[in-house]
């Protein structure tokens, strides 16, 4: 018999790195039951449950339809105001409560973290899949509301579009997600950082207001810089009849894969001591 | 060919930096101020285990003891995976699953049910498994009425058995299991005690923490002791055991106080033991006996609470005092550093060995346990002026300094 075959780990102070994706897939049920734990109690603890996921949304579109929509005129937007900004809003509330959860998830569930051992990254993955399963009850929203405001909708790109969008997101939350889940832990100024964050980042964001308003300045590259200007862009592309430009596209998904090797690093290289943190 | 190890634990140590401010993480502001004033280091090394080797055979049944601080946890947690050790390696030839507290993950606002999936989960079982022996795990913990209760309504008894429930189904090859028996009533023990019997009996690797020596002695064929983080015995476990009860003993050396200082984040910092007033190691039948204890809180605390239990060698509680229930609040005002003082005008207990364990909190909860935290003796002494020695044959535990008379 081989000396090393049998081996089934090692524990030593330095760490070969590895992404550790196959024991990700070995604990693909603890996913499950944490996605399921949070999604549930997050429903059980309120009495109007599902109601709190669409009716931030909602009150979001009305306030935004109801004293912004006449600045942007149809022709600007490509599209009615509240269909523009809803959709917008949906990208942007999954990447802002996906960055809120996954920043704060490692301290929410330190007590588990310091008890026993598990691939690490289950904990902000998971936060961010709870925000993704907010964002389905939101996009059945949205298809009523495109029955409300009759949108043309290219079918052909919806179909490859939304999922690519989706896609998008969560590669785009994922990254500072992680990032800030481990700076949290070592520095717990970040559960301040993360809601003033997400506050600036969306008048970053082309949301209320259509990306073209600041014309072909350099204000616009930089705005690309935001990983969500693609996944929002791309998600409105399917009802819209404005062009899309590739080159402020492709900067901002560079600018999320960065964010997203970045942020998986972070994590990976300090996750051993976080239960010596916590 | 020869048996290999199961897991080889090669000269593991680990070292923490204690930094002088109370909170393990760090705030950029401190960071910040250090960079800008060039200041050195203001943390200090220390050593939580130093050089810790064995080999596990697979079979093997081991004891880990020491006393509180002596680097035990620690240990568990690098061989659970949880924390790295500072030089060394470990290596595993099979998986280990550890149980370093009972229902870890457990949701309050979750039913009995759901929380067996989701903490048979976390401890690495999977779903088919925890579905296969479900009525088992329900059955054993016997809370089969509140299946569908949130656990919140749960007693805090019915909440530990079901958690001990679903950790005793774990089938690894290798089990890790930190003094989680020290918790529930004597019946729900002994359940839990035979259970981890069965697990050492059918071939399966058992790694043990306990204070229990009688739990340690039945179930480990040897036992590690660990004194300020150095293996100081490696053996039967019947020698372990004794040269453990000495040890305690070594409080002779102590001149009856205890510093806490190289615990990450302490609440309880020094506990000082007086009999007759003086600073003392030994205690007398009938003395006066004080325990001090000085605490530290990160935030003050509104109502202090002390919690002493005494234990005798076979650990049965046999004393216990606590100062929500008998004293009342002892500050007039919040405290964020304190001394209390309990006294014993006169200790009522017969000459022999016994344990401490000593519990700090709040009104609501515990911050620190200190199980076991010394072994004392209570040498024998007259009880009254005459000289008058009391019987040991037909006095087990309690003494009384009974006035007589006639009518």
């Amino acid at each position: 018999m081989n000396g090393q075959s049998d081996i089934v780990f090692e524990i030593k102070p330095q760490k070969v790195f590895s992404l550790g994706v196959r024991e990700l897939v070995e604990y693909r049920e603890l996913f499950y039951f944490l996605s399921w734990r949070d999604i549930k109690v997050k429903y059980k603890e309120t009495v109007l449950g599902f109601f709190w996921v669409i009716l931030q949304p909602v009150i979001f579109t009305l306030i935004f339809s109801m004293f912004l929509g006449k600045s942007f005129r149809q022709e600007s937007v490509g599209m009615s105001y509240p269909v523009f900004v809803s959709s917008g809003l949906m990208v942007w509330l999954l990447f802002s409560s996906g960055l809120t959860n996954a920043g704060n998830s490692m301290i929410t569930n330190a007590a588990i973290i310091k008890k026993i051992y598990f691939p690490r990254l289950i904990i902000p993955i998971t936060s961010i899949l709870v925000s993704v399963f907010d964002f389905f009850i939101m996009f059945m929203l949205f298809l009523v509301l495109l029955f409300i405001y009759p949108t043309t909708i290219d079918g052909m790109q919806a179909l490859m579009f939304w999922p690519t969008a989706l896609l998008l997101t969560v590669i785009g939350t994922f990254g500072p997600g992680c990032l800030l889940a481990a700076l949290n832990i070592k520095y717990r100024d970040f559960r301040y950082v993360i809601p003033f964050l997400v506050q600036a980042l969306l008048f970053l964001t082309p949301v209320i207001y259509p990306a073209d308003i600041l014309g072909s300045t350099w204000r616009k590259y930089l705005l690309a810089f935001n990983p969500m200007y693609a996944p929002i862009s791309l998600f409105r592309m399917p009802i819209t009849t404005a062009p899309l430009d590739t080159t402020l596209l492709c900067i901002s998904i560079g600018s999320s894969l960065i964010l997203f090797v970045i942020g998986l690093l972070y994590f990976k290289s300090t996750e051993r001591y976080f239960a010596d943190l916590a | 060919m020869t048996m290999r190890p199961i897991l080889e634990i090669k000269s593991i140590s680990k070292k923490f930096r204690i930094s002088s401010t109370r909170e393990p993480y760090l705030s950029i502001r401190d960071q910040v101020r250090k960079w800008a004033r060039f200041e050195s280091s203001t943390k200090e090394d220390f050593w939580a285990l130093q050089d810790i080797s064995y080999d596990v055979m697979p079979g093997e049944s081991i004891g880990i003891i020491g006393r509180n601080g002596a680097g035990k946890s620690t240990l568990l947690k690098i061989l659970s995976r949880i924390t790295p050790p500072t030089s060394g390696k470990v290596i595993s030839r099979a998986r280990i699953a550890s149980l370093l507290e009972v229902g870890t993950g457990f949701h309050p606002e979750l039913t009995g049910r759901e929380n067996i999936f989701l903490n048979g989960s976390i401890l690495g079982m999977k779903k088919a498994e925890i579905t296969k022996q479900f009525d088992q795990i329900v059955d054993f913990a016997g809370t089969e009425q509140f299946l569908d209760t949130p656990l919140k309504h749960y007693s805090s008894g019915m909440q530990l058995r079901l958690a001990f429930a679903v950790a005793a189904f774990l089938e690894p090859e290798i089990l890790i299991v930190d003094e989680v028996l020290a918790v529930g009533d004597a019946e729900f023990q002994r359940k839990c005690l035979g259970k981890m019997e069965d697990i050492s009996s059918s071939g399966r690797t058992l790694l043990f923490v306990s204070h229990n020596m009688s739990a340690v002695t039945s179930m480990c064929k040897s036992v590690m002791v660990i004194e300020k983080g150095k293996q100081v015995f490696m053996g039967p476990s019947q020698q372990g055991t004794e040269l453990y009860l000495n040890m305690g003993n070594s409080y002779d050396e102590l001149g009856g106080r205890l510093e806490f200082v190289h615990q990450p984040n302490p609440h309880i910092r020094s506990i000082e033991f007086r009999c007759d007033g003086m600073l003392s190691s030994t205690l007398y039948m009938n003395c006066s006996f004080e325990l001090s204890v000085h605490f530290v809180a990160p935030k003050p605390l509104e109502y202090p609470v002390l919690g002493v239990i005494i234990y005798d060698s076979l650990n049965t509680p046999v004393l216990y005092f606590n100062n929500k229930n008998y004293a009342g609040n002892l500050f007039e005002k919040p405290a964020d550093e304190g001394t209390i003082v309990m006294r014993v005008p006169a200790l009522p207990l017969m000459s022999g060995m016994y344990s401490l364990d000593v519990h700090f909190g709040n009104l609501f909860s515990d911050f620190e346990v200190k199980r076991n935290i010394i072994r004392f003796r209570v040498e024998p002494r007259p009880i009254n002026e005459k000289g008058e020695m009391l019987l040991e044959k037909f006095n087990k535990f309690f003494i009384q300094n009974i006035e007589w008379g006639h009518k």
